[in-house]
């Protein structure tokens, strides 16, 4: 029957009136660039709150014009205030963790790209797949209003620890709407993240075309499944405790918050919670969600590194396999973010005996990656030198992660620059990196026009230098004692300090502005950009197989039909240097 | 060049039985419409089931947090004084365990093609779901009236909550077999797949089971 029905052409015509064609769009097209242009919105303001706090803490006094009017408490003459310094440092962490890192990648790339990788015409549930892009957008929404209320958003910081996120407006400015808002928008968040993810599990089981065992599959598709697993069951353990915690600020109950406890000389009447509780909860979904950030990154790296080096990914099933690993041992190692929390000495050793585990499936993904480069004859176009640059920063990122995971180093490492530095470096710009590297290189498809290959270099090269001179200086900042979230430096063993930070935040300056290189020419590409043709990368993926842009149907009604892996490059007696997944071209062996 | 065949494998099988089901397993036409250009779009109702199992693989994740809230929240503090439950829960039990019963009979009525056995058992399941929320906010209001509300200790605090939370996706659960009353001639007439009845099924079933589950742990741990 399935035979049968792969011969028969279904053609479907898009919607056409706009409201339904763009804007509650049931296209996976329409709602991955939805996500996209959240993401791309969201990441600039992260990236605006950044610069705002590296201002501050090498210019404390700086005035800086028209902050007044959005926050004339926060920053009084627009001279920002230690505790606002806190809010931009909250919403900073909040809106890249959630609404750039988790949904770029996943929502983003993962809804265009998933269903033409698997050969399918759209997600199995589009209508839960509109829901999920317009709950998250209600979460950032609701997060965005905290910067407009009267004393700003939160100071809770993006891990929100109670007890004082629990206890209300005593514990500071935006600590009572602000951070009631905070953690509605998060739980908003994970219902559209678990919604999400259902869509995307479903998808890549039941709708691969036919011929595409899991095997066969891209391994960007392996990444986003993963991650979506990932995703459902994290997101699910957060919600629980966001709504624990919301009774907690709302409902009188004493889950988080101790007895005898004293805010700002007010007394808070409660009794008997435990704050570590929260901690437990919060970080089982937070060490899932740093893989929920980086593993797309991983897939789509895998998949440039080979299209560009013309070779067959080295390892398939290592890579395979290692991705599944780090999910699986990404549930276990919850414990090392609490190292300091007075846990048993015992189970911060097996937490740490876990977290060096994820050194092993980390350390094959890096191997195989180096595998493919071996020897190759690489063409070194803008998305390759980001994937590459990936590597590097997922290398550089991950081997302080091996100093962090040992309670020893981390009981002195704990709250510090060097943590900064290795988040940052790991999941903040490696992931990045993932999706710069998915924009240059699916761009053509996603708009039928090429990116500025120069201008994509440039950016490439100062972004790539400029993040080293960010976060490198960070680890020696750490070791000699920097604490993190500090607002001014006046102690006496952190002036001498300021040099370096003076140093990082003109490397911060000159990195945020390379970023609007990034920004005119993806707008210029989209007008301007020379056009793309069906393959301009010469890829053997599937999505290559269809028009740039594709059609509203995909495959214009056809089902495809797979015959080979995803990374045929360079087979010996093969016609060209790549074979396309559904052709059915045979290759005769003479090796 | 002639010599022995490599690399093709046959694309004779899918990775998973049915590969790229697009329109199979309906009845004719027909699907809900809206958006423009979805009406032919389906997938076979199996994708359907698949997509509740994980779905409820992520319920099963955010009651097991609660859960291990609950255990770590008493274990550790000095304040916790259990509560009696309300009377009236084994009563709700007995009420959603039947309901449970009358939507198989209601399901298998469909696939019998009776109409009015099938009308019968679906809107007796439907009022035993109202029933039985019902009879939870009763439970509620008997502790209320005896000055056990959500703040009061730790134990009502998560006897709120698990109840709460349970009660909250069981009305989803009511609304998807309110979907399955609006959609249940078409159904009967073998014009639109009886998927949403058995993928509601699947959800409701569970919902029995995850209400037990609940049961006993206000019961025995709380």
């Amino acid at each position: 029957m399935a035979e049968m029905q792969a011969e028969i052409v279904h053609r479907h015509e898009a919607p056409k009136a706009f409201i339904w064609k763009y804007i509650f769009s049931l296209d996976h097209k329409v709602i991955g660039i939805q996500y996209y242009l959240l993401a791309l919105f969201s990441v600039f303001v992260g990236l605006t709150l950044s610069i705002l706090m590296r201002i501050h803490l090498v210019w404390p006094q700086a005035s800086i014009p028209l902050l007044d009017k959005v926050s004339p408490l926060g920053a009084p003459g627009g001279v920002i205030s230690p505790e606002y310094y806190l809010s931009l440092l909250t919403l900073h962490g909040t809106i890249m963790v959630f609404f750039v890192l988790t949904t770029a990648p996943q929502g983003g790339f993962g809804n265009y790209f998933l269903p033409l990788q698997i050969g399918a015409e759209d997600m199995a549930f589009p209508r839960l797949n509109m829901l999920s892009f317009w709950t998250t957008f209600a979460g950032l929404a609701v997060l965005m209003a905290t910067f407009f209320i009267h004393d700003g958003p939160p100071i809770g910081g993006w891990t929100s620890y109670p007890p004082l996120s629990a206890v209300g407006g005593a514990a500071g400015p935006g600590m009572a709407v602000g951070e009631t808002l905070w953690v509605v928008s998060i739980a908003i968040f994970c219902v559209a993240s678990m919604l999400g993810a259902i869509n995307f599990i479903a998808t890549t089981l039941d709708l691969r075309a036919r011929g595409l065992s899991l095997m066969k599959l891209p391994l960007t598709c392996w990444a986003w499944f993963l991650t979506a697993i990932l995703g459902l069951l994290s997101f699910a353990v957060l919600l629980a405790a966001g709504v624990l915690l919301l009774l907690d600020r709302t409902g009188g109950t004493s889950f988080f918050i101790p007895g005898g406890l004293l805010v700002s000389d007010k007394p808070i009447l409660h009794s008997g919670g435990s704050p570590l509780l929260w901690q437990h909860l919060f970080w089982f979904f937070g060490h899932p969600e740093v893989y929920i950030a980086i593993l797309p990154g991983m897939g789509v790296t895998s998949h440039v590194l080979s299209t560009f080096a013309r070779k067959p990914i080295f390892g398939y099933r290592a890579m395979v396999y290692a991705m599944s690993a780090i999910g699986v041992l990404g549930f276990c190692v919850w414990g090392h973010h609490m190292f300091v929390s007075g846990m048993s000495p015992y189970s911060a050793f097996a937490f740490s005996v876990l977290t060096m585990a994820i050194a092993i499936p980390s350390a094959i993904k890096t191997f195989n990656w180096i595998g493919t480069l071996l020897g190759a004859k690489i063409r070194f176009s803008t998305p390759m030198l980001f994937s590459i640059g990936f590597v590097s920063l997922f290398v550089t990122g991950g081997l302080s992660g091996i100093f962090l995971g040992q309670p020893p180093l981390d009981i002195y490492f704990h709250d510090t620059y060097f943590v900064l530095a290795h988040f940052h470096m790991i999941m903040g710009v490696a992931s990045i990196f993932g999706i710069f590297t998915a924009t240059y290189f699916w761009f053509p498809k996603m708009f039928g026009r090429m990116m500025n290959e120069t201008l994509g270099k440039i950016h490439f090269w100062i972004t790539f230098v400029g993040v080293y001179a960010i976060f490198m200086p960070m680890h020696y900042l750490g070791l000699e004692g920097n604490p993190r979230r500090y607002a001014e430096f006046i102690d006496n063993f952190l002036l001498p300090l300021m040099s370096v930070h003076r140093f990082i935040s003109i490397a911060a300056f000159i990195t945020g502005a390379a970023q609007l290189i990034f920004l005119f020419n993806l707008i210029w590409s989209l007008f301007k950009g020379k056009k793309a043709t069906e393959n301009p990368w010469e890829a053997t993926t599937l999505e290559w197989t269809v028009p740039s842009p594709p059609p509203f149907d995909n495959f214009a009604g056809k089902h495809p039909v797979i015959y080979h892996g995803a990374y045929e490059f360079s087979v010996p007696g093969a016609e060209k240097d790549y074979i396309m997944q559904n052709s059915p071209e045979e290759v005769a062996a003479d090796h | 060049m002639a010599s022995t065949v490599l690399t093709p494998t046959k694309p004779a099988k899918a990775g998973k039985p049915g590969g790229s089901g697009r329109g199979s397993g309906g009845f004719g036409p027909g699907g809900s419409g809206g958006g423009g250009g979805w009406e032919g779009y389906r997938v076979p109702s199996r994708t359907y089931r698949l997509g509740m199992w994980f779905g409820l693989g992520g319920i099963v994740m955010l009651f097991a947090a609660f859960t291990s809230a609950m255990v770590v929240r008493r274990g550790m503090s000095f304040d916790w004084a259990s509560i009696a439950v309300p009377r009236i829960l084994w009563l709700n039990t007995g009420v959603l365990l039947a309901s449970s019963l009358t939507l198989e009979l209601s399901r298998r009525a469909l696939a019998r093609r009776s109409a009015t056995q099938f009308n019968r058992w679906l809107y007796a399941t439907l009022v035993l779901g109202l029933a039985f929320l019902g009879g939870q906010l009763v439970a509620w209001r008997e502790l209320a009236s005896r000055g056990v509300y959500l703040a009061t200790n730790p134990s009502s605090s998560f006897f709120y909550v698990l109840t709460a939370a349970h009660g909250l996706h069981l009305a989803g659960g009511i609304i998807a077999l309110g979907y399955v009353v609006f959609r249940a001639g078409s159904m009967v007439r073998g014009l639109t797949r009886r998927t949403p009845l058995d993928v509601a099924a699947i959800y409701w079933h569970f919902m029995d089971g995850l209400w037990i589950y609940i049961f006993f742990l206000l019961t025995r741990w709380s």
